[in-house]
């Protein structure tokens, strides 16, 4: 079978590895790279708990292969803390009590920082919208809208 | 979870993809967004030797209008039909046929081609191309062929596409004026296949009567369904809400649900008729009707 | 009502950023598949399609061939050590591995050992498994007729599909209850069988140390200490014993009752790291989880009222159908069957009450958890508040009066219920007129009638449940024998921090937080230096884990009493540094100081 020698960049920093072409994008970062923070949650692309962003585009890491994401810049939840500093969603999922389990949360996170970059002030249909391909099974999905509401506030000040 | 083996192939020319197509012929597959390929080998429900990753390939995501037509490049992801300006404000059906696809995350990677070129009577657009009367472009190795949308779709998972030909546009005949065309879909949840959708696209003459009409219907049969007597029915007249009824009416008729947990056979052709009603009246609507 | 205690030590009633949150939003949680052993293989479960079906053959030859296969697991090997049938934890007996049939679709048939996931996947898909399908039997109710298959062919004697019959109240008394009133309603309630899925499916690690003999297995469970008894009874016979046993539960992606029982899976993975000496993880999918794992409700209820004219409810019957899948497999405490379900009597003053429950056998996946509620509770309060409403519609009565009128008044607490549960406290009149105002009730309805009028339909709810969680109380609960307590250890630190260990078992419940405000209320020690561990049955004190309701009553009173215990015995260090008795000594949240002389203190 053969493999390939791919090259990509998560969360800025380079990594190489030699895949099987069917290797699952979740699993190269999961297994290979011991990037844990993006989870398997289904089998029928659905729940989200996967999702990462592909050159600043959220998507299923569930459903891209590795080999797509070649020459490619991936960003997960490992990410989003900078140098110590959390992330206004990170604060705003603490601070909003935005997840129980966890689980969930780390597809929450990429999917609404990727949200926040398009849109800086959206209404709570465009935050529902925007998470309608994540599911959770704790929260009920207020308190994580509540969170988003929370860091987009914050970053309209930072800004 | 986990699809079994297949050989993995990214050319960056379409003549080097056809060549891999000609090459492996059945035992090749087309990789566009793989949001629905990659799901079904996922679960294996299907198998492949090799996947042809058209992804590298530049020149095959568009949206533009030129020579009457609107012609969208075939890897043309659903997020970027979904913001598109043009087509929110010129082909409404198409931008709530692209709303409603899977979900936002999703839509970020499937692209138009794919979903007709899947074949699948649950995909959203074809029922929508159907009601534009859109024309597919399939590029093989002798070159080009343009083929009609009422061809296209030839059962379930089969389309006229070849083995060795890519889905590389879609054109779309720009609608005249007092035109308009909507999309809806009933779905149990977001991310759900339709339990049954409609597509109508109208253009109304100048005395307010419909002139042209397309109807389709998705997911109730093992094609997209062109509702083809309820399009003849149609023509020539005005767009009152008897009219409307009876033509929806004739749209049921023409679908053959199989009954899931979706719903039984007469429930689906039921929603069906209503939506095909609604989509009808929102056309006109959009068409400048009343 | 004001906090005791300062913000700064967060005691009861301060809300707070949560401290178990700060690994969560950085992704950095350890659930079950984040954890890599050294040497560790992968193991992936071959299901049957058939929902009973004898097994002729299973050929593992193509598999074997599968490159980074190691080994099939299937009936036959586990029956050489005896472990192919396993308890349940309601002491029914389940297959780990069938050796002659199948009796639910996507049981387990086989496992595949190989070196990595995907290896493993393809061996699964290798398995050739030769099936005899048998008459299927899926309808609880068919499965009671004379003639039907009778399912547990393994069980001999066994002459019919019943499991238990269960029941609790006065027959008789009910009965004449029924026949001498005004007004009688029935209703046929059916609550389908539901999933609990969890974002996080189930999952192990099973680890065998051969050279120490021991046995450590990372598992998604709710119930570690639980789970390692019950290991220990169904190995014991192959050497596992209960000290040389460690279930460690880490982080846990949502529970809801689905983590409870022993799957199979854990099993099986179990004896392949035993058999091959090397850690085996097994993570099941979501198809598989969705299939195979434990269901929640599945009764078919049959609620009945009797009543005066007036609406005074005399009478409930209730006569329930649970469909059990093809074993018992459910996790309730061991006197209840149906769980808790005779708590359907619900907020109402009933003098009469009988309810009758019988479990069946039917070909599909075994279970009966309690999903996001107590034992059976759900099922009960929905019964309850269904009928109501069904004999306020006969009656022609407001639903609310009608609960208003039935309600337990607050002058009969405690409330010796018909069917033996005891209510402690309660003034529900109040709480629903609360309820009413806020929602503006009067109002509601005038709109509910002007839309009538036009032909519109619009509803209106009214729930008041009343149930009973906390399990438990020793002399009524227990799972297998266990008796349902739970336990805290808490060791003060020299510099005054703290650690506090507890039997339960968070599944995104917030105990990190939560136990350590409780130990701060009752110490003054701020919550935030208060660490709180779960999961590890090496560390942790015995419990029976988080389920129904029941870790703050019963964990975090064993917390709060821990806590009562060092502050008694900090008072009399205190009284002895101070050079007073302790009859002198002021307790404040964190300090002791003398009566009379406040300067005088020792801080806790």
């Amino acid at each position: 079978m053969a493999m390939h020698d791919i090259q990509v960049t998560v969360n800025g920093a380079p990594y190489d590895a030699q895949v099987e072409s069917r290797l699952l994008l979740v699993h190269l970062l999961r297994d290979q790279l011991r990037l844990t923070g993006t989870h398997i949650g289904c089998d029928t692309t659905h729940c989200g708990a996967c999702t990462v962003l592909l050159d600043g585009q959220p998507v299923k890491s569930c459903t891209v292969l590795a080999v797509q994401a070649n020459g490619r810049q991936i960003s997960t939840v490992e990410g989003l803390e900078k140098e110590g500093k959390l992330h206004p969603l990170q604060e705003g999922f603490w601070e909003k009590h935005g997840l129980q389990c966890g689980y969930c949360t780390p597809g929450m996170l990429m999917t609404t920082c990727a949200l926040l970059e398009k849109n800086k002030n959206p209404s709570e249909a465009d935050i529902r919208e925007a998470i309608s391909g994540n599911l959770c099974r704790c929260t009920g999905y207020n308190n994580i809208v509540k969170a988003v509401q929370f860091a987009a506030e914050r970053l309209r000040k930072e800004a | 979870m986990i699809p079994a083996s297949f050989d993995y192939h990214a050319p960056g020319t379409l003549p080097e993809a056809l060549a891999l197509l000609s090459k492996y012929g059945d035992d090749a597959k087309v990789l566009s967004g793989g949001q629905s390929l990659l799901p079904l080998l996922k679960l294996r429900l299907g198998q492949t030797g090799h996947l042809i990753d058209i992804g590298r390939i530049p020149g095959l995501e568009y949206i533009r209008e030129e020579g009457g037509l609107l012609r969208i490049g075939g890897r043309t992801r659903e997020s970027a039909l979904e913001g598109s300006e043009v087509i929110r404000s010129r082909y409404p059906i198409l931008h709530d046929t692209a709303k409603v696809i899977a979900d936002p995350l999703v839509r970020n990677m499937a692209t138009l081609g794919g979903n007709l070129a899947h074949g699948d009577p649950g995909n959203d657009h074809p029922a929508t191309m159907l009601a534009l009367g859109a024309q597919v472009v399939a590029t093989g190795p002798k070159g080009e062929r343009v083929i009609p949308i009422e061809q296209f779709f030839l059962g379930l998972f089969r389309t006229a596409l070849r083995p060795d030909e890519v889905l590389t546009e879609i054109r779309i005949p720009v609608p005249p004026a007092r035109s308009g065309g909507a999309y809806l879909k009933l779905e149990r949840k977001v991310g759900d296949y339709a339990t049954a959708a409609a597509a109508a696209q109208v253009t109304l003459g100048s005395g307010g009567a419909i002139e042209r009409v397309g109807l389709a219907l998705t997911n109730v049969g093992p094609t997209p369904v062109k509702a083809v007597d309820a399009e003849k029915f149609l023509v020539g007249k005005k767009p009152d809400a008897a009219t409307l009824g009876e033509a929806a009416q004739r749209a049921a008729k023409a679908a053959s649900p199989s009954a899931d947990r979706r719903g039984s056979v007469e429930y689906k052709r039921e929603m069906a008729r209503v939506l095909a009603t609604r989509a009808l009246k929102l056309a006109v609507e959009r068409a400048g009707g009343r | 009502m004001q906090p005791r205690t300062s913000p700064e030590v967060g005691g009861m009633g301060h809300s707070m950023k949560r401290k178990e949150d700060p690994r969560f939003i950085r992704g950095k949680g350890n659930y079950v598949d984040d954890i890599v052993l050294p040497g560790m293989l992968w193991m992936d479960i071959v299901r049957s399609p058939f929902a009973h079906a004898k097994i002729k053959s299973i050929n593992t030859e193509k598999a074997l061939k599968v490159p980074g296969v190691l080994a099939v697991i299937t009936g036959e090997t586990l029956a050489k050590y005896n472990l192919h049938w396993m308890p349940t934890l309601m002491s029914d007996t389940q297959m780990v591995l069938p050796t002659e049939k199948v009796m639910y679709q996507a049981q387990e048939v086989a496992a595949v050992i190989a070196t990595s996931r995907y290896a493993a996947a393809d061996g699964v898909d290798a398995v050739e498994v030769d099936y005899d399908p048998l008459p299927v039997v899926v309808d609880p109710f068919k499965a009671l007729e004379p003639n039907a298959p009778i399912l547990r062919t393994d069980k001999k004697d066994k002459k019919d599909n019943r499991i238990f019959h269960w029941e609790a109240g006065d027959r008789a008394a009910t009965d004449k209850a029924f026949a001498e009133a005004d007004v009688t309603v029935k209703q046929a309630l059916y609550i389908p069988r539901i999933h609990v899925a969890s974002i996080e499916t189930c999952g192990c690690i099973a680890d065998f140390d051969r050279v120490n003999g021991k046995l450590t297995v990372y598992m998604t469970t709710q119930a570690p200490h639980a789970i390692r008894t019950v290991f220990a009874l169904v190995a014991g016979h192959v050497g596992l014993s209960e000290e040389r046993i460690r279930i460690v539960s880490p982080d846990i992606g949502g529970g809801f009752g689905g983590k409870v029982p022993v799957y199979p899976g854990y099993v099986i993975a179990t004896a392949a790291s035993v058999v091959i000496g090397k850690p085996v993880k097994w993570i099941e999918d979501r198809m598989e989880n969705l299939q195979a794992d434990s269901f929640a409700r599945d009764y078919h209820i049959t609620a009945e009222l009797a009543a005066r004219k007036d609406g005074t409810i005399t009478a409930l019957r209730m006569k329930t159908l649970a469909d059990h899948g093809y074993t018992d497999a459910a996790a309730n405490p061991s006197k209840f069957p149906a769980g808790l379900f005779s708590i359907c009597t619900g907020s109402y003053d009933v003098s009469k009450a009988f309810v009758e429950v019988d479990g069946v056998y039917t070909n599909k996946p075994p279970g009966g958890v309690a999903y996001r509620c107590s034992f059976r509770v759900t099922e009960a309060i929905h019964a309850i508040e269904r009928i109501t409403d069904v004999l306020a519609q006969e009656l022609k009565m407001d639903p609310a009066e009608l609960r208003m009128k039935n309600f337990i008044p607050k002058e009969k607490f405690p409330y010796k219920s018909a069917l033996g549960w005891e209510y402690d406290s309660g003034d529900y009149e109040p709480a629903l007129r609360l309820a009413m105002d806020k929602i503006g009730y009067a109002a509601l309805r005038k709109e509910q009638a002007e839309k009538r009028a036009r032909g519109e339909l619009m509803g209106i709810g009214i729930s008041s449940f009343t149930e009973i969680l906390g399990a438990g109380p020793s002399k009524h609960f227990d799972i297998l024998g266990i008796k349902m307590f739970d336990s805290c250890e808490l060791r003060i630190h020299p510099t005054g921090k703290a650690i506090a260990r507890f039997g339960t078992k968070s599944q995104g419940q917030g105990h990190e937080t939560t136990y350590a405000q409780i130990i701060a209320e009752e110490l003054g020690i701020p919550a935030s230096v208060v660490q709180v561990e779960e999961g590890d049955t090496d560390t942790a004190p015995y419990g029976l884990g988080t389920y129904a309701s029941r870790s703050t009553p019963t964990a975090g009173a064993a917390g709060a009493m821990a806590a009562r215990k060092i502050r008694e015995k900090a008072k009399k260090i205190a009284a002895y540094l101070l050079e007073v008795s302790e009859d002198d000594l002021v307790w404040e949240p964190g300090k002791f100081s003398v009566k009379g002389a406040p300067s005088r203190s020792k801080t806790i």
